[in-house]
């Protein structure tokens, strides 16, 4: 059944938005549809990976299949607004260091939920890093770099 | 807040308008044109210095995630002596780069960089002869720093590179020799003294990191075409099913959505992309039943041994078997190793832009090249109509399926007439993608006097060149067998004693290579091609874990049994530096093996890939009561002669151990019927971080004396063994069919 579009206000890397969606259309493909933002990207559709992960309100959560609406009045923060090279997010500054990929792919999803932990706990156990990350795919193998960045930045 | 994807657009002939993706970002190229391919006797073609002393390299190779670009960059680099950070990769696009024959078989740094490095030789000795001459001082008293050409007694008296720039346009012509991995030019120039390098060997950051950490790089999923519309396959519910009738009724909910079909090949297009995602979910296919009907799941190995060999290798038939065996003790043991799927981070995605006045293709697919050859068999246009453009996708680790949705997009592009942008779903790429074949070995053991007098073995495999992992055909394509093309160019493909596996020295060895047909001909979710070191890993596991069932029968330390039977000290160097970085400390296996709660054990695997050499030791956490295993430390010890970048080979070799510990531990193709069921990664599990070792282990073994051998893949090779060999040690069973799931796992301690 075709649902009308309707207003969605949000928040998005500090900017304020208003867009007309279809409320049930997951935010993932408001972000890169609408907004043109690169980094939430698609690895599953089923939040199994986290490619896609956001932080809506600090919290990191699967943009794949959060429905819009959800996110409405909310604020939204996506890599592109989390840090920048000349004022990195500590999580980003430890990837730089520890050169925690391989293609980066997925990367994303693992520096969203680290940095959110590291928000919350600045000093979390390795073993509490590993938990935060565990509904995390990297495909190439670079869990352990990024682990180390993770534990890194909360040093 | 960055700017998004689309920077400018240039138009550009009568093509289309297009944009090539860089580190950071995407800048605009023409659309194809029949234009001949570069001359690669031009020394401009390989590297061009602009005003401002940058420095543009073109190279057929490409990044896939492993950091091979930044090694590239840092030979040119230093070659030319100029700062790493002048310089600008090319890299991929068949209308600007030579072809290299793409990545493969570890060979990028080995072989790929061979061309880079002699054209910057080259170029270097044409821009210090051209300085010579402005400057009036002779080449000889010349010297470059940071791309300053200078007196050596007088720094005062430079010109920059940036100042000489038409000397590279006059330079004489290279000598060109070989082809694809083995293309080579030289000039007249000698490469550096490897003892006078400042940059190669050195841990240098790489290219793309930064851009990716800091979310301005741009991927193959970014690229953004005027008028791009968004695809979505809808692919049969099984092998060969075909399409009886289609209801597109649940289109009208979803905007623009519309069907597109083109032979069997079924896909949804619309302008907005969740329209295209819910219109492919939505729509209602009634199809035929399965062309074929796959064995049950658990007879698969039995079924590959009932079938006949479609094809037989005599690898090596060396002394006399039989002879050898006689009045020795004889052991026999059989091991299986199952498809595996590629299941790349990110599913398949491409652009393709298909017009009458030539075809663009954006593809983060290995072999760019090749994939030109295939888009332009499926189009039916001269390759020289078509232009493909690397862009970096999700690491790909061989034949991904990447290729197969660029052929996807360019038959759905052509179609609607305007540029589609295809994305597969998880299922599309984990289901529908290619796959690793399985393996299984049959081996004969005879031991005199503790050492190997014997081995006879048979390994039969699914053909890893079934789809070949040249894209160069139509029939190479999933989308090109849904839309009527067969595979006509598939490739003898074996695993192979020694080849894939390391290699003793063994007096009388008898080792066969067979391939069994595929399970169906066509449009099949088992169709097998490479994945990563493509028979490597099963074929290392059954060679390296019956080596180890003869160590143990010999009541030897399996790491002194290896090195009884290997001459070559690279080989027996990493098998010494992995067990003293392990502690390892010598004794026969299973010794103290138990069978209550949980135990522990050890296990160590060699094996070589080319001219690397590759030894890791697993020491492994079994609960005895659900069959559960960790790893709980990995060693791995990797000598691949000289190295470009530790830093990258490092991070290169630890991901690697942890793919390759999550094939062994995890992953297996499930099926049932005619149909594919690990669909996701629920349903095709992956290492995740609970399980991660406790510690890992890369200890380097450098030679500076000897080439960069490759480093890619080698070191996926002896972890399952290694694993496998652990979990012996500590219960005495042996797990002999892959992966170690708590099932398979259970299956061994109870039998």
């Amino acid at each position: 059944m075709l649902e009308s579009p309707v207003s969605l206000s949000l928040t998005v890397d500090g900017r304020e938005r208003v867009l007309s969606v279809d409320p049930r259309t997951p935010l993932l493909y408001v972000l890169r549809g609408e907004l043109g933002l690169a980094n939430p990207r698609f690895g599953c559709g089923l939040a199994q990976c986290g490619a896609c992960t956001v932080q809506v309100d600090g919290e990191p959560v699967r943009s794949c299949t959060l429905p819009a609406s959800q996110a409405a009045g909310k604020s939204v923060t996506t890599l592109a607004g989390l840090g920048t090279p000349e004022h990195p997010h500590p999580v980003q500054r430890a990837f730089l260091e520890e050169q925690a990929m391989q293609c980066g792919y997925c990367v994303n999803g693992w520096i969203m939920t680290g940095a959110a932990l590291v928000d919350r706990e600045p000093h979390p156990s390795p073993q509490r890093v590993r938990e935060a990350c565990a509904g995390l795919v990297c495909r190439c193998g670079a869990q352990l770099a990024m682990m180390r960045a993770i534990e890194r930045a909360a040093e | 807040m960055r700017a998004p994807t689309r920077r400018t657009f240039l138009a550009a002939g009568a093509g289309a308008l297009a944009v090539l993706a860089v580190p950071g970002g995407f800048r605009a190229v023409a659309a194809a044109d029949a234009s001949a391919d570069p001359d690669l006797a031009r020394l401009t073609t390989w590297l061009r210095v602009g005003s401002d002393g940058t420095v543009e390299v073109f190279t057929g190779k490409v990044e896939i995630g492993m950091g091979t670009i930044t090694g590239l960059a840092q030979i040119v680099a230093e070659e030319l002596d100029v700062p790493l950070t002048a310089i600008r990769m090319t890299t991929g696009d068949t209308a600007t780069t030579p072809d290299q024959g793409g990545v493969g078989g570890s060979t990028s740094t080995q072989l790929g960089a061979r061309p880079l490095r002699h054209a910057a030789a080259e170029a270097r000795r044409v821009l210090v002869a051209a300085a010579a001459r402005r400057l009036g001082i002779p080449s000889e008293r010349l010297d470059v720093d940071d791309g300053v050409v200078h007196d050596r007694d007088d720094v005062a008296r430079s010109v920059p590179y940036g100042a000489l720039v038409t000397a590279l346009a006059s330079a004489p012509a290279l000598a060109v020799s070989g082809e694809a991995f083995g293309l080579d030019v030289t000039g007249t120039a000698k490469p550096k003294d490897p003892a006078a390098y400042r940059i190669v060997g050195k841990p240098v950051a790489r290219l793309d990191v930064a851009p990716k950490v800091f979310g301005t790089f741009r991927y193959v999923v970014d690229v953004k075409l005027p008028g791009m519309l968004h695809g979505r396959v809808v692919r049969p519910p099984a092998v060969g099913a075909r399409p009886l009738a289609i209801d597109q009724e649940p289109l009208r909910a979803h905007g623009d959505a519309r069907l597109v079909r083109v032979g069997d090949l079924l896909a949804v297009v619309a302008s907005g992309e969740w329209d295209a995602v819910a219109g492919a979910r939505d729509l209602r296919v009634r199809w035929s039943a399965p062309s074929a009907t796959f064995p049950p799941q658990g007879a698969l190995p039995e079924a590959m041994w009932a079938m006949p060999a479609s094809s037989r290798d005599h690898v090596v038939a060396r002394g006399d078997v039989v002879a050898a065996s006689a009045d020795a003790q004889i052991i026999e043991a059989s091991y299986a190793w199952p498809f595996q799927s590629h299941a790349t981070m990110g599913p398949g995605c491409a652009v393709a832009d298909v017009r009458a006045g030539g075809v663009t293709i954006w593809c983060g697919a290995q072999k760019p090249h090749a994939l030109r050859e295939g888009i332009a068999d499926l189009l039916d246009v001269p390759p020289s109509r078509v232009r493909v453009v690397f862009a970096e996708d999700a690491g790909s680790y061989g034949r991904a399926g990447f290729d197969d949705a660029a052929a996807d997009a360019a038959l759905l592009s052509r179609a609607v007439g305007k540029p589609v942008r295809v994305q597969w779903m998880r299922a599309d790429m984990t289901a529908w993608g290619p796959k690793a074949p399985a393996i299984v070995g049959r081996l004969r053991g005879a031991l005199r006097d503790g050492k190997i007098a014997a081995l006879d073995l048979t390994i039969r495999a699914f053909n890893g060149g079934e789809i070949s992992s040249h894209p160069d055909s139509a029939g190479n394509f999933l989308g090109g067998q849904l839309a009527g093309h067969a595979n006509t160019k598939p490739r003898i493909e074996y695993a192979v004693y020694g080849k894939n596996s390391g290699a003793y020295e063994i007096t009388a060895l008898h080792a066969l290579a067979e391939l069994v047909a595929p399970l169906a001909p066509s449009i099949s979710p088992l169709r097998t091609t490479h994945l990563r070191d493509p028979e490597g890993p099963g074929t290392t596991f059954i060679i390296e874990s019956f080596i180890d069932e003869l160590a143990a029968r010999a009541q030897a330390d399996p790491v002194a049994f290896r090195i009884a039977h290997l001459r070559d000290p690279r080989a027996i160097g990493v098998l010494r530096k992995a067990a003293e970085a392990a502690h390892w400390t010598p004794r026969p296996a299973a010794q103290n093996a138990t069978h209550a709660g949980t135990v522990r054990g050890r296990g160590v695997a060699f094996a070589t890939r080319g001219e690397t050499m590759v030894a890791t030791i697993a020491e492994v956490a079994l609960d005895v009561a659900n069959g559960k295993v960790r790893v709980t430390r990995l060693v791995c010890a990797h000598d691949c002669g000289a190295i470009v970048n530790p830093r990258s080979l490092r991070g290169t070799i630890e991901a690697n151990l942890m793919q390759s510990m999550s094939r062994a531990l995890y992953e297996e193709v499930r099926f049932e019927g005619g149909a594919v069921t690990s669909r996701d990664w629920a349903t095709y599990p992956v290492v995740r971080t609970p399980d991660l070792p406790e510690r890992v282990d890369v200890v380097l073994v450098e030679h500076h004396d000897i080439p960069p051998y490759g480093a890619g893949e080698p070191s996926s090779r002896p972890t399952a063994a290694a694993i496998g060999n652990a979990i012996y040690d500590a219960a005495g069973v042996r797990v002999r069919t892959a992966p170690f799931t708590s099932a398979n796992v259970r299956a061994a301690l109870s039998a």
